[in-house]
C-alpha cells in the first residue's frame, strides 16, 4: 500500500486514462452528491414539521372542569366543577418541585373597538406565565407582570393582527381600547408563529378580569408547565397526581372520568417524535437506496475498466506479474480514485446544502437542509468500501485467466 | 534446457474435447536457435503457450532448465515466468499507455528492481536494439518495426534464459522481418536460447533447426545452415 513504485504506477495509469478516471470519479462523487442533497433534504423537512408543532410548549399541561358522571361523597352526579384562583395556588403550592410556572386562562368573547373601528375579539384573562406556555413573542411594549395581576390593571397585550385591524400603520402602545363598556390600555402586542387565530387574541390579567366582568374567583382553565427534566414518564406520572389531587379536593369519584380534564402536549410530543422518527426511517432508507445506486454504478464501471484492461493484464502477467499484484494495482487505484472523488463529492453536496439555507422553505416546506458531516464521511468511507468490494471480484476474476486467454482478448 | 516428453493437450469444445497435442518429445539445449513450424492447427502456438507456461498441459512431462513445470499456481507460474521466459508476439502487446522505455522497464518492476537500477539497465537495452533515442516515444508512434525491437528489448531486459517468440514477424513488412531476424540472431549468438514459432519457410530458414509439427505431432525436426538474415 505504502510502495512508492506502485503508487507511481497507478499515477501514471491515472494520468494516462483521464477518461476512464473521470467516469469513475464521476459517478462517485455524483453519488456521493446526491446522497448527501437528498439527506438534506430530508433533515429539512424534519425540521418543517418540528416547526409545525411549535404552537404550545410540549411540557404544558391543561386542567379544567367539567361534569361528574358519577354520584360521590352525598353528591349528585352530573355536577358541575368549577376551578377557582384557589385551586391553582394549592397546585402551585403542592406540585412546586415539578412545576416551572403556572397561569390561569378566562376566557370571553368580546367588542373591541378603536376610535372608529371595531371587531369581535377573543379576551383571555391569564397570568405572566402564560407566554412561556404559548411561546407569545413580544412585538412592542411588554407583556402582563405581577404588578398588572395584584393590582388588577386594566392593562392589555394584543395580538398583531388586531394591532393592524384596528390602528393600522398608528402605534399602539400606550392607546387605549374599549370592550365591555371600559377601556383597555395596550401595553405590548405580540406575535404568534401558528397562525392568525392566535393573533387576533387580547390579553389581560385574569384578576381584572374576574372581577371587572365576572365578579367571581373562577377560572376556566389552569395552565401549567412542569419541569422537562422529569421526561415522558415523569408527566403522565405527574397528571395522574394531579387529577388524583383536583378529584379528592373537589369530592369526585375516583373512578369518575369526567369532572376533571386534563389535556396535555405530551402524548402529542410522543406521537410527533413517533412521526419524526418514521420521517427518519424514510430519509435513511432513501439515503441507502442513492448509495446503493452509487455502489451499482461503480460496479459497473469496474466491471468495464476490468474488462477493457484484460488484454493488459494478460501483458502483465506474461512479462511476471501475479495475480495479487494485479488485484493490488485495481483495487488501490479504485480506492484512490473514489477517496478524492468521494470526498470531492461531499464538499460540493455540502456546499450546495449550505448555499441553499432556507431558500426552499417558502414553496417546498425544507427548512435549514443539513448533513452533519458524520453522516456524510460515513457514507463516503461506505461508498469507497463497497466500491474496492466492486472492483475486487471483476479484478479477482480478471487475476484469474490465464495470460493466453487475456493476451487473445481484443 | 527444454525437455519435454510425451506432451497431450485437449480443449473442451463444448461437448467436444479437441485434442491438439497428441505426445510431443521435444528437447532444446542451451544457445539453440529453433524454429517450430506449422500450418495452422497444427499446434504449434499451444505447444510454445505450454513451455511458456502461459497454459497447462494434460499428460506428460516438462523440465524447464531442470525444474519440473507441472501444474503451478499463479502466482508461481507469474515468477518462473519472470525469471525464466521473454515473449514477443505476433501484435506486439505493448501496454500502449506507457512509453517505450516504461514498457521495457515492467518486467523489472515486477522483479522488485529500484528504480535507478531498472530505468538504467532498460536504457542500456532499448539501446542494443538501436532505439534509444525513442524511449520517450508512445507505441502509437512507432513504426511496426520499432514496437517489436521495443518488445524484444522488453522479453530480454529480465536475462530469461528462453526467448519465446510467437510469429514475431507476423505482423511485418520483408525488409522489416529481416531486421528484427537479425536482432533475433545476434541475440542467439551471444548465447540465448531462442524458440521461434513461424508459418513463413524463409524466416525458419534463418534459425539454426526445424521442428515440424502436423496434427499435433512432431513429423520432422532436422539441424539446418543458419541463412543469415541480412
Amino acid at each position: 500500500m505504502f510502495n512508492r513504485d506502485r503508487w507511481f504506477e497507478i499515477f501514471e495509469t491515472i494520468k494516462n486514462n483521464k477518461l476512464r478516471t473521470f467516469l469513475a470519479g464521476f459517478t462517485v462523487a455524483l453519488g456521493i452528491l446526491i446522497f448527501i442533497v437528498l439527506f438534506g433534504f430530508g433533515n429539512g423537512l424534519e425540521n418543517t414539521l418540528k416547526e409545525y408543532f411549535k404552537d404550545d410548549k410540549f411540557n404544558t399541561i391543561f386542567i379544567s372542569g367539567g361534569r361528574t358522571s358519577k354520584p360521590f361523597g352525598g353528591y349528585e352526579s352530573n355536577r358541575r366543577i368549577e376551578l377557582t384562583n384557589e385551586d391553582m395556588a394549592e397546585i402551585s403550592e403542592k406540585f412546586d418541585f415539578f412545576i416551572e410556572g403556572i397561569t390561569p386562562r378566562v376566557t370571553i368573547s368580546s367588542e373591541v373597538g378603536y376610535k372608529l373601528k371595531s371587531n369581535n375579539y377573543t379576551i383571555r384573562g391569564v397570568g405572566p406565565h402564560h407566554q412561556y406556555n404559548e411561546m407569545t413573542i413580544m412585538m412592542f411594549g411588554r407583556y402582563l407582570n405581577e404588578m398588572d395581576i395584584m393590582n388588577k390593571e386594566k392593562n392589555i397585550v394584543i395580538g398583531r393582527l388586531i394591532k393592524q385591524d384596528l390602528f393600522g400603520d398608528e402605534t399602539a402602545i400606550g392607546k387605549y381600547l374599549t370592550g365591555g363598556g371600559r377601556s383597555w390600555k395596550v401595553v405590548g402586542v405580540f406575535q404568534d408563529d401558528t397562525g392568525d387565530n392566535e393573533e387576533r387574541t387580547i390579553y389581560a390579567p385574569y384578576t381584572t378580569m374576574q372581577k371587572i366582568l365576572k365578579n367571581t374567583d373562577e377560572v376556566d382553565q389552569i395552565i401549567l408547565s412542569y419541569n422537562e427534566s422529569i421526561g415522558y414518564d415523569g408527566a403522565l406520572e405527574l397528571e395522574r397526581k394531579l387529577k388524583t389531587f383536583l378529584k379528592n379536593k373537589k369530592k369526585i369519584d375516583p373512578s369518575d372520568p369526567r369532572g376533571i380534564r386534563l389535556r396535555s402536549a405530551s402524548k402529542d410530543l410522543k406521537e410527533n417524535q413517533d412521526f419524526s422518527d418514521a420521517l427518519a426511517y424514510i430519509i435513511l432508507l432513501v439515503g441507502i437506496g442513492t448509495l446503493l445506486a452509487g455502489v451499482i454504478g461503480i460496479s459497473n464501471i469496474m466491471v468495464f475498466v476490468v474488462k477493457e484492461r484484460t488484454k493488459e493484464f494478460g501483458i502483465r502477467k506474461a512479462i511476471g506479474a501475479t495475480p495479487n499484484s494485479i488485484i493490488a494495482m485495481v483495487l488501490q487505484e479504485a480506492i484512490f480514485i473514489t477517496t478524492i472523488s468521494g470526498y470531492f463529492g461531499l464538499f460540493v453536496g455540502v456546499g450546495i446544502l449550505s448555499s441553499l439555507g432556507d431558500t426552499l422553505e417558502k414553496d417546498y416546506y425544507i427548512t435549514d437542509p443539513y448533513v452533519d458531516l458524520n453522516t456524510a464521511i460515513t457514507a463516503t468511507i461506505m461508498l469507497i468500501i463497497f466500491g474496492a468490494i466492486a472492483g475486487y471480484i471483476p479484478a479477482r476474476r480478471a487475476s484469474k485467466i490465464k495470460p493466453i486467454i487475456a493476451l487473445n482478448a481484443k | 534446457m527444454i525437455n519435454i516428453k510425451g506432451l497431450h493437450k485437449s480443449y473442451q469444445m463444448g461437448s467436444n474435447s479437441l485434442h491438439v497435442l497428441k505426445g510431443i518429445d521435444f528437447e532444446v539445449k542451451e544457445g539453440e536457435l529453433v524454429a517450430i513450424m506449422g500450418s495452422s492447427g497444427s499446434g504449434k502456438s499451444t505447444l510454445l503457450n505450454i513451455i511458456g507456461m502461459l497454459d497447462n498441459y494434460d499428460k506428460g512431462s516438462y523440465e524447464l532448465d531442470n525444474v519440473v513445470i507441472k501444474n503451478m499456481d499463479e502466482t508461481k507460474a507469474a515468477n518462473y515466468r519472470n525469471k525464466f521466459l521473454g515473449f514477443i508476439f505476433q501484435s506486439f502487446n505493448l501496454i500502449n499507455y506507457k512509453t517505450a522505455l516504461e514498457n521495457v522497464i515492467l518486467p523489472l518492476y515486477y522483479q522488485g528492481v529500484d528504480r535507478k537500477t531498472r530505468e538504467a539497465k532498460a536504457l542500456k537495452y532499448l539501446d542494443d536494439v538501436g532505439l534509444k533515442n525513442w524511449a520517450t516515444h508512445m507505441p502509437n508512434e512507432l513504426s511496426g518495426g520499432q514496437k517489436q525491437r521495443v518488445a524484444v528489448a522488453r522479453a530480454m531486459v529480465a536475462e530469461p534464459k528462453v526467448l519465446l517468440a510467437d510469429e514475431l514477424t507476423g505482423a511485418l513488412d520483408s525488409k522489416t522481418s529481416k531486421e528484427v531476424m537479425d536482432l533475433i540472431q545476434k541475440i542467439n549468438e551471444k548465447g540465448k536460447t531462442i524458440l521461434v514459432v513461424t508459418h513463413e519457410e524463409d524466416i525458419a530458414r534463418m534459425c539454426k533447426r526445424i521442428v515440424r509439427l502436423k496434427d499435433g505431432v512432431i513429423v520432422e525436426d532436422k539441424k539446418i545452415t543458419q541463412k543469415k538474415a541480412l
